[in-house]
């Protein structure tokens, strides 16, 4: 049986809506009107153990809605949510003690205490066993690098010491599912490296199950094999980002650095997109000329300095995914 | 069970670090409470200086009244604190946390905060409450010392009571909780006073509804040994107290109807 299985979930809110100015305000006291928001909208899908799945969508589309039913803490309106075997919010205590949850927004440490204290207030929360506390605390300080801050109180940290902290803080307990919301959210280059490093190792050598929510499409491209992609609370994709890749856009951007500036390159297979100084984007479709056969003709032709064909920018597709959505 | 203890001494500890961190504000806040509640008090002591008795009951009757309802309702105070700003939690959205921890979310809450302020106001209804029973001459027997200890407790479980179903409410709405300080300030000023002095709804309001009467009214006509001039029988102030443990058992009930609203902030 699968570790997650989510089947025709739906969520909605009730939100009151607000008339503008004072009137409005007492208005809304005395009789109030409702706007219904779908933030789930029968979403489907199941998770293996030992999975790291990316969940992307812009703001608003049902990422944390998801992340929350799972973890317990909201209850769908209808469909089937199955965690480990257990109903979230029916057997909560059960369920939050084989999960572990990063919110990169907010820390679950406690502002005042130095670090090591927080650790420890966690193992009395979870009744971590001692040997366990033990073994993952110096497992995991080694490798976040956490020595020097332990004694250090948590409103002195850094965004990136304090999510190292938060990242341990949260797999204590060894949980076997992890929820990572934003975990590299307003880091810098070298904590989100390390931040990313992390999270292939414990997917990889502790086995331990992550979904991933993160809006930072290097996160997605480095870590997830699969990624559900959800907007409107609905799920648009769900597979290999390959796939998303394959199925939106069949171009490839050849890159052509020139040896002159504000060059003209004209060729039938492929359009001009952009041009920066010596730099000129081309878009083509491989179906219809093959990549060698499109370099050759441009370097027999045109003098450049250098070129290389990449994909488009994820960023693009999703975008682009997004649009033909609302269009609908 | 243990472990819940437990665990709870140890948020009560951290939340009292938390607060020895600023030493003299601190100190200067329980003594603040401290006098504060003592004009309070004056206020009642010159009110008898100009009528004498209320309907048949002497200041230091009263007194006793006072000071037992004060010992509860402040010693609630320090011990709900974190239910009491829990309006704030939801709207941060930091109730979710407490949801993603295998804890109950009462005890979690509850160990939020130790109002150690509020102890003035604890101090001052213990000195009211001696000061009353000294000069009202009670025979301490084993019996009456269980019993006031009793309604102590009850007290402290019925005002905990109130503020948890003041939280409550935030589930449903953000706006609008001042009206259960009504009930809470409220209750605790009625029963400053004995029951038989107000009209017939009020104390049907807070025998029926709000069963302050229950842990303050009944068991003190008891102990200072007095008949009720509403004419109830005197065993049912020896019993009276455990109307105060149910309804802290109610009140948590609604609170898990509560928590099934949660509905958690956007991101």
């Amino acid at each position: 049986m699968s570790y997650i299985i989510v089947e025709n979930l739906v969520k909605h809110f009730r939100i009151a809506k607000r008339k503008p100015g004072l009137l409005g305000a007492f208005k809304g006291v005395v009789h109030r009107k409702f706007k219904i928001i779908k933030a789930l909208d029968e979403i489907s899908f199941s998770i293996e153990p030992g999975e790291l799945v990316g969940f992307i969508g812009p703001n608003g589309a049902g990422k944390s809605t998801t992340v929350k039913i799972l973890a317990g803490i909201l209850i769908p309106n209808s469909g089937r949510c199955v965690v480990m075997g257990r109903i979230p919010w029916k057997e909560r205590v059960a369920n939050v003690r084989n999960i572990g949850v990063v919110f990169g927004q907010r820390t679950q440490l406690w502002w005042d205490l130095p670090v090591i204290e927080s650790f420890e207030l966690l193992k009395e929360i979870y009744r971590i066993p001692n040997t366990v506390y033990k073994n993952n605390t110096e497992e995991l300080i080694t490798l976040l690098n956490l020595m020097e801050i332990l004694n250090t109180p948590v409103r002195q940290l850094s965004l990136g010491q304090r999510m190292r902290c938060d990242l341990v803080a949260s797999l204590l307990h060894s949980p076997s599912l992890l929820f990572l919301d934003e975990p590299t959210i307003g880091l810098d280059a070298v904590s989100k490296l390390a931040v990313r490093d992390f999270i292939e190792r414990m997917n990889k050598e502790q086995g331990t199950t992550i979904i991933l929510a993160t809006h930072d499409m290097d996160d997605i491209e480095t870590l997830c094999k699969r990624i559900i992609l959800i907007n409107h609370g609905k799920i648009l994709h769900d597979g290999p980002l390959e796939k998303l890749r394959v199925a939106m856009s069949d171009e490839r951007q050849l890159i052509v650095d020139m040896i002159m500036e504000n060059y003209e390159i004209d060729d039938p297979d492929a359009k001009v997109v952009r041009r920066n100084g010596h730099r000129v984007y081309l878009r083509f479709n491989p179906n219809k000329v093959s990549t060698a056969e499109l370099i050759k003709r441009i370097t027999e032709r045109h003098p450049i300095r250098d070129l290389f064909v990449e994909n488009p920018p994820i960023e693009e597709i999703i975008a682009k995914v997004y649009l033909e959505q609302d269009k609908l | 069970m243990l472990n819940s203890i437990k665990l709870y001494f140890r948020f009560l500890e951290i939340s009292l670090r938390g607060q020895m961190q600023y030493r003299a504000s601190f100190i200067m806040q329980i003594i603040g409470q401290f006098f504060m509640t003592f004009i309070e008090f004056v206020a009642i002591w010159s009110l008898f200086q100009r009528f004498g008795s209320i309907k048949g009951w002497t200041l230091v009757e009263v007194a006793f009244f006072y000071g037992l309802v004060n010992v509860s309702f402040a010693l609630s105070e320090v011990l709900s604190r974190g239910f009491d700003t829990f309006a704030g939690m939801v709207k941060s959205g930091d109730f979710d946390r407490l949801l993603l921890r295998p804890r109950s979310t009462v005890l979690q809450i509850a160990g939020k905060e130790f109002h150690m302020r509020r102890f003035g106001r604890v101090l001052q209804g213990a000195i009211i409450l001696v000061w009353a029973s000294i000069v009202l001459n009670i025979n301490w027997t084993v019996d009456k010392i269980i019993l006031v200890l009793f309604s102590i407790l009850a007290g402290i479980c019925i005002f905990f009571g109130l503020i948890v179903l003041q939280a409550t409410l935030s589930f449903w709405t953000i706006e609008s909780l001042e009206i259960m300080n009504t009930l809470t300030y409220g209750g605790a000023e009625t029963s400053h006073y004995p029951l038989n002095i107000y009209r017939k709804w009020f104390r049907r309001f807070f025998t029926y509804i709000i069963p302050i009467a229950f842990v303050n009214y009944f068991p003190v006509l008891v102990i200072i040994g007095k008949p009720d001039p509403l004419g109830t029988p005197s065993w049912l102030g020896w019993i009276s107290p455990i109307v105060g443990f149910v309804f802290l058992v109610v009140t948590f009930r609604i609170w898990n109807i509560g928590v099934r609203h949660y509905k958690s902030t956007g991101s």
